[in-house]
């Protein structure tokens, strides 16, 4: 009898363990159900998407001040038409919902043709056979910003990202040249064409030699390596040689006497050459790697990973044209600029964010997005540290004409030489203004293809995009 | 007018699974049938209204016209059956029969939907399981007879066919799971499980001292080697759990629980180790949209399925199933949620949950050891390979495999659960 009672309590045990594994399974389920599948259907392998959009007539993507930026319209005779406002202005950032996707039309797919209204309005809708409408996005783009960065950038070719390094979100983004997201079907075969790659997004998708902007790296890693800066002095001649490899000084420069600040406060490739050749090849590599270099920026915009190949076995020439920005090192400008507002941050990356909320088409709010650390590139110390050195940059070096009353930058301005012919080189600034308060805070990074030095191109563009934010 | 009844039924039908599931939980609470009797036939009526209109939705979205016809044999089918059980089997036990039928019923709505040609050969194979149904209760008496004094024989007979298989059986999704005779596909190592719960309940019936135990357990690490080699994950994990569920329900001793799950944690890992499919599968679990073109191609598709379908559903015809890769077996839970939604996906586990529990309420019941241990074999062959299933296609746990009992398109699994259900009938009908 005995027996039988422990027998029937090993039987009990069964049932609860299979018990706690089936509600664990629903309470995963369901959790997946509400909180984790609108980020995983919104991918282009998911072919339920093409459904949805016959029965949510797509939502709207607005500004950060609620302006349309891309809208959908019904034709008198009932068809749908996708408007996009201001043209080729927001064109890569917001995209296009049509060929593939691309922009917000395609990171917020889901959501725009997804209708939260109200139940009892879906199901009437539903039933009366009546499309519903889709959630609108409210990004955190500024419209007057990113008009500025567009007309600045003109007919150049290059890319414009402003981002507030407090919080992470992204308020203006260019890409030059652009397309109009409103002809796109009918001039897509065009555009697919031309040369000059007008549909893709230089900000997110363009690998640039990052130049003399990468000396922040290399100085970041020079501080790791060396704890007293302030020793450091060179001698420029103009050239630096080290086992046969030789780097001049950009347009021949000689600099003459530098400590390190005025080395990189001047840009000089010499003295930088010099520092590179000191570093450890490994260490610089986990440095880039802490910097998010070879690895997925965390963007849901499809963007290009950065490359960084120094290693251990690589040889002189590449380790002394690495450290000035020259080697195989690849980067886009969101990179760039990303390392730029962890700078300003005090080392902290903030998430990337270019949605700000989504509400349902009256207005109620069903999902705010928040600032998130992201990852911690580098220490309070080393950030104050490069602050203090970019902004020699303006008050000493090559950023001069960003001297303002009316902010406060430190930056890194570049130009680097690609391709074969002597010469031709891609202007970069990178850099973050202040106020004197210290709240309002923008990193800004430029890119011009082609133009020149980073001083003469990039740097007044930079301020246009300053005067515009403080103005 | 049709779209009004299309969309409205998306909502009633989920409607009704949801009172259904219900029921069954509720008749828990009352002792004796006679108190339970309304809410078994309340059961019936959501069955029938599910199973209508199912086929209304299909005929008036313009799919085959002889799907109303098709409709009205089965649903003739399946009520003949609740009342022909109840008239040959009174003290059967009620929420089993109509579980079993709902289950077959939410198949046969499925499975019309993704493929009519399967679902009609789908239904013989029920058909005929049904009818084996009638009977095998009435064999139950028997079942003494023929295992407790042939024991060897169901464990050499079971050894053998997976090892025919084994040797002869042809790749399918790189497991060599099946052989196929004049035309009709067998997965033996449906019908071998029954039979190694039978042997596994006979031997500890008859004794279970250490010797007892160790030539059990060699046999059942043969049943579960020749999985393994097979590749056949899946069925070799099932094996093991209900061995190591029965060998601790017949010893009483909560080490050879232990003992099992630390074996089966070892294994795991040392299968990790040897064998590539392993590691894929582990791969496309963790991350599978790194693995989007590839491994995690299926799993993927099945979540964009549940993920798109949402609470709701995209209803009845209106979703992509068909883009997920072997829809209509491993991932039919992924088509309903598509489809049904995900609330009827929630109320289809609830139903598995009540199966399990009755099955476990039944064995708790048998005085006798033969009997107590096949129950509880058949409900944890039925309950986990439930969970593997429905947690594999909704990346809870990484993807083994293995189909959802009554609701997969397969002959074998259908029959063989059929035969599973009738089996705890008739420990039922034998010992109330």
């Amino acid at each position: 009898m005995e027996n039988k009672k422990n027998s029937d309590i090993s039987i009990y045990i069964v049932m609860f363990i299979f018990v706690a594994l089936f509600l664990a399974m629903m309470g995963y389920f369901a959790y997946y159900v509400q909180f984790s599948s609108p980020d995983d259907i919104n991918n282009s392998y998911n072919p339920r998407q093409e459904k949805l959009a016959a029965k949510v007539i797509r939502g709207a993507i607005l500004s950060s001040d609620r302006k349309p930026l891309a809208c959908t319209e019904l034709t008198p005779d009932g068809r749908e038409i996708r408007r996009y406002p201001y043209g080729g202005i927001f064109a890569h950032v917001v995209g296009y919902s049509t060929k593939g996707r691309y922009g917000i039309e395609s990171i917020a797919n889901i959501s725009l043709l997804t209708s939260n209204a109200d139940i009892s309005e879906r199901i009437s809708n539903e039933m009366a056979d009546q499309k519903s409408i889709g959630d609108n996005i409210i990004s955190t783009l500024d419209i007057e910003l990113q008009k500025c960065a567009y007309e600045t950038m003109g007919i150049y070719k290059g890319s414009i990202m402003v981002a507030e390094p407090k919080t992470g979100r992204i308020l203006a983004m260019v890409s030059s040249p652009g397309f109009d997201p409103g002809t796109i079907d009918q001039q897509w075969d065009e555009l697919n064409e031309m040369t000059t790659s007008p549909l893709m997004n230089r900000t997110t998708q363009g690998l640039y030699p990052p130049g003399s902007t990468f000396k922040m790296i290399t100085l970041l890693e020079y501080f790791r390596e060396n704890k007293n800066p302030e020793e450091y002095s060179f001698n420029c001649n103009g050239r630096f040689t080290a086992e046969d490899v030789t780097i001049n000084c950009f347009h021949g420069s000689v600099h003459g006497k530098l400590d390190l600040k005025k080395s990189f406060a001047k840009s000089c490739n010499s003295s930088f050459a010099n520092i590179g050749y000191g570093l450890k090849s490994n260490a610089f590599r986990s440095t880039a790697k802490d910097l998010l270099f070879n690895e997925e920026l965390p963007i849901k915009l499809s963007h290009k990973m950065s490359s960084f190949t120094l290693e251990k076995s690589s040889d002189t020439e590449e380790k002394l044209h690495t450290a000035i920005g020259q080697g195989k090192t690849l980067v886009t400008p969101l990179h760039m600029n990303l390392i730029t507002q962890a700078i300003a941050n005090k080392g902290m990356l903030e998430k990337p964010c270019l949605i700000d909320r989504i509400e349902n088409y009256k207005g109620v709010v069903i999902k705010q997005y928040h600032t998130e650390d992201e990852k911690r590139l580098m220490t309070s110390e080393e950030a104050d540290f490069l602050t203090e050195y970019m902004e020699a940059v303006i008050t000493e070096g090559t950023g001069s004409k960003l001297m303002s009353e009316d902010y406060y930058v430190a930056g890194k301005t570049g130009s680097a030489e690609y391709g074969q012919v002597k010469g031709d080189s891609h202007s970069w600034f990178t850099g973050f203004a202040r106020d004197e308060s210290g709240d309002k805070c923008i990193a800004v990074t430029v890119l011009v293809e082609g133009a020149g030095t980073g001083s003469d191109y990039a740097v007044p563009m930079a301020k246009r995009i300053f005067d515009c934010y403080y103005r | 007018m049709n779209n009004i009844i299309i969309e409205l039924s998306k909502y009633f039908i989920i409607l009704c699974i949801a009172f259904y599931a219900l029921n069954g939980f509720i008749v828990f609470r009352y002792k004796t049938h006679e108190d339970q009797r309304g809410f078994y036939v309340m059961q019936n009526i959501f069955m029938v209204m599910i199973h209508a209109a199912g086929f209304a939705v299909l005929v008036l979205e313009g799919r085959d016209v002889s799907m109303v016809t098709f409709y009205c044999v089965t649903q003739l089918v399946i009520i003949a059956f609740v009342i022909l059980y109840r008239v040959i089997y009174p003290a059967s036990q009620p929420l089993i029969v109509n579980n079993m039928c709902m289950l077959l019923t939410i198949s046969l709505v499925i499975l019309a939907r993704l493929s009519y040609s399967k679902c009609q050969k789908q239904f013989v194979i029920a058909a005929a399981g049904m009818v084996l149904a009638l009977v095998i209760p009435f064999l139950m008496k028997f079942s003494h007879l023929v295992f407790m004094h042939l024991t060897w024989l169901w464990a050499l007979a079971g050894v053998f066919v997976l090892g025919v298989v084994f040797v002869l059986g042809r790749a399918t999704y790189g497991s060599k799971l099946s052989f196929t005779l004049k035309g009709i596909t067998f997965q033996p190592s449906e019908a071998v499980k029954l039979l190694f719960v039978f042997f596994v309940a006979a031997m500890f019936a008859k004794s279970t001292t250490l010797k007892q135990i160790i030539i059990t357990s060699v046999f059942a690490m043969a049943h579960i080697g020749i999985l393994a080699l097979s590749k056949d994950l899946g069925s070799a994990l099932i094996f093991f759990v209900v061995y190591v569920f029965m060998l601790y329900v017949a010893t009483r001793k909560l080490y050879w629980l232990l003992a099992g799950m630390i074996l089966g944690a070892v294994s795991a890992v040392a299968g990790y180790r040897l064998f590539a499919h392993v590691r894929t599968r582990f791969i496309a679990w963790k991350d599978p949209f790194s693995v989007i073109d590839g491994q995690g191609y299926q799993i993927t598709q099945s979540l964009f399925a549940i993920g798109t379908g949402g609470w709701f559903g995209m209803g009845l015809g209106q979703g992509t199933p068909n883009k997920i890769p072997v829809v209509e077996a491993d991932f039919i839970f992924s088509a309903i949620s598509e489809e049904l939604g995900c609330l009827f996906g929630l109320c289809i586990i609830l139903i598995c949950i009540s199966n399990f529990l009755m099955f476990l309420n039944i064995a708790i019941k048998q005085s006798d050891l033969f009997y107590r241990l096949v129950a509880l074999g058949m409900a944890v062959i039925y309950g986990f390979q439930m969970f593997l299933t429905i947690g594999g296609v909704t990346k809870f746990i990484p993807l083994t495999g293995v189909t959802l009992p009554l609701v997969s398109y397969g002959g074998t699994s259908v029959l063989v659960t059929i035969i599973m259900f009738s089996v705890i009938q008739g420990i039922y009908c034998d010992n109330g």
